[in-house]
């Protein structure tokens, strides 16, 4: 992931870092429609979101929290795409997605502690009555 | 003294300082949010059936403000490259646009949305009292189709009923005339006070036991009895299967009224952050994040300005520039990438 980048993008970066004048721009001008097209596909996303939570998924598939799942995974696609273009992620240096790398980490340790209680749940709460 | 790497990329990383330092930042925000998003499931997981609300966000005005803060994060790029591209006048639209997305945000937040939840009233009825209010609950109906039972009356507050007659009455009447509220004899019991008026807030009504004892002022002189709502449409009609589940369109109070006995009460308040579990974790994260766009705000705004390390360091160095603009675009985007998850979790969910 982190050897990945475009050479296009790279070299334009360089060149833009280099030369001060600007003469490089134009692959940034390519950019500004990929740009504009990942800001309209949140949208629309946004909209799918709110519709999905007025399906009853648990009536439609059986089981509880269904609608969690299916929200929390379009919201994580949305913040794939934030990541990926608009913080240049797709093709970033090694050593920002080792930083990235250690916070998944322990980001994911702390969110498996909390679910740990999945395993011992506290009698009389909404978890435990359905 | 030149600090290296400031505006050059450092060779062997390719990063230069700022780039290095705001994604050690976001990574340490990362946790931060994670923290809190972690509170926000134990509580949720913790609460008792009934008591996580579903449907009291006015979901229109979330998914306008998430569209605010998308369209923000598209503006904030594109100011980037434009300084890129190094068309000044561009830079400056796109990042005047991505300013405004910015305070229409905050605007919208602190001066429709807060203020409303601090004008709602709910009391969260005692177990064995759920039965008396029936009426109002429909647990009978739930139960048959194996829902969550209701636990909450809420709506706007019509009165409150007081027992004033222990109560330093210059004090009483004082604090009347400052909140425009008037004061009778109540229709069901005379010897009680019914308070009502047009600023009447479920904070001010509270504040009412407040008032001194005309014999010792160091003790309340006022006992709040019972309060009238009008109720909430869930409340109104709750066997509708409409109520069941939570809807787009915000729903607005109805006109029929409901009275409360104080006794039958667990807990009373406007939905403030002590009203429950929900509005707690609700204004502390989004309390949170709020304070995120106005720092990202402020931000821009000194990049926007023709001041010395804002828009003139164009002349200067506009790779500079370019640099701050792209430092500060990436904090951006992490106040909209929480944001992505705050909306569902808290107004759809």
């Amino acid at each position: 992931m982190a050897d990945s980048h475009a050479p296009s993008t790279d070299s334009a970066h360089a060149a833009a870092t280099h030369d001060g004048h600007g003469e490089h721009g134009s692959a940034h001008d390519m950019h500004l429609g990929l740009y504009l097209g990942i800001g309209i596909t949140l949208l629309v996303f946004t909209l799918i979101t709110v519709g999905l939570a007025y399906v009853d998924f648990d009536k439609m598939l059986g089981g509880h929290g269904w609608n969690i799942i299916i929200a929390l995974v379009v919201a994580s696609f949305k913040v794939c795409l934030v990541g990926a273009i608009f913080m240049h992620l797709k093709g970033e240096k090694k050593t920002i997605w080792r930083f990235l790398y250690f916070t998944a980490f322990f980001v994911a340790g702390l969110f498996l502690l909390t679910l740990l209680h999945y395993a011992d749940p506290i009698f009389g709460t909404s978890y435990n009555t359905h | 003294m030149q600090i290296p790497y400031e505006v050059q990329a450092r060779p062997d990383t390719g990063l230069y300082n700022a780039k290095l330092g705001i994604w050690l930042f976001l990574a340490s925000e990362v946790m931060l949010f994670g923290g809190l998003f972690s509170a926000y499931i134990f509580l949720r997981m913790g609460a008792q059936p009934g008591y996580w609300p579903h449907g009291l966000l006015n979901v229109p005005v979330g998914t306008f403000n998430t569209a605010v803060l998308i369209a923000s994060s598209v503006t904030v790029v594109l100011s980037w490259a434009a300084l890129k591209m190094r068309k000044f006048q561009q830079y400056k639209l796109w990042m005047g646009v991505t300013i405004a997305c910015g305070l229409l945000f905050l605007i919208v937040k602190l001066a429709y949305e807060w203020p409303q939840k601090f004008h709602h009233f709910g009391a969260f009825i005692k177990q064995t009292s759920l039965e008396k209010y029936e009426p109002y609950l429909g647990n009978e109906h739930l139960k048959e189709k194996n829902l969550d039972p209701r636990v909450e009356i809420s709506g706007h507050l019509h009165e409150v009923v007081i027992d004033a007659s222990k109560a330093d009455k210059g004090k009483l009447d004082a604090y009347l005339k400052k909140h425009h509220l008037t004061a009778e004899p109540d229709h069901h019991d005379p010897a009680l006070t019914m308070v009502k008026g047009e600023h009447l807030t479920p904070g001010v009504a509270e504040k009412l036991v407040m008032i001194p004892n005309a014999a010792d002022p160091r003790i309340s002189g006022v006992r709040i009895t019972g309060y009238e709502v009008a109720l909430d449409p869930v409340n109104a009609d709750p066997t509708n299967p409409f109520n069941e589940r939570p809807h787009f369109w915000y729903q607005n109070h109805t006109e029929k009224l409901a009275r409360i006995d104080a006794a039958d009460v667990e807990t009373v308040s406007s939905f403030a952050p002590k009203h429950s579990p929900y509005f707690a974790v609700y204004f502390t994260i989004t309390g949170l994040h709020g304070l995120h766009v106005l720092a990202g705000v402020l931000v821009m705004i000194y990049l926007w300005l023709p001041i010395k390390g804002g828009a003139l360091l164009y002349k200067k160095n506009p790779e500079h520039l370019a640099n701050r603009v792209e430092v500060v675009g990436l904090f951006w985007h992490f106040v909209d990438l929480v944001w992505i998850f705050v909306f569902p979790i808290f107004y759809l969910l």
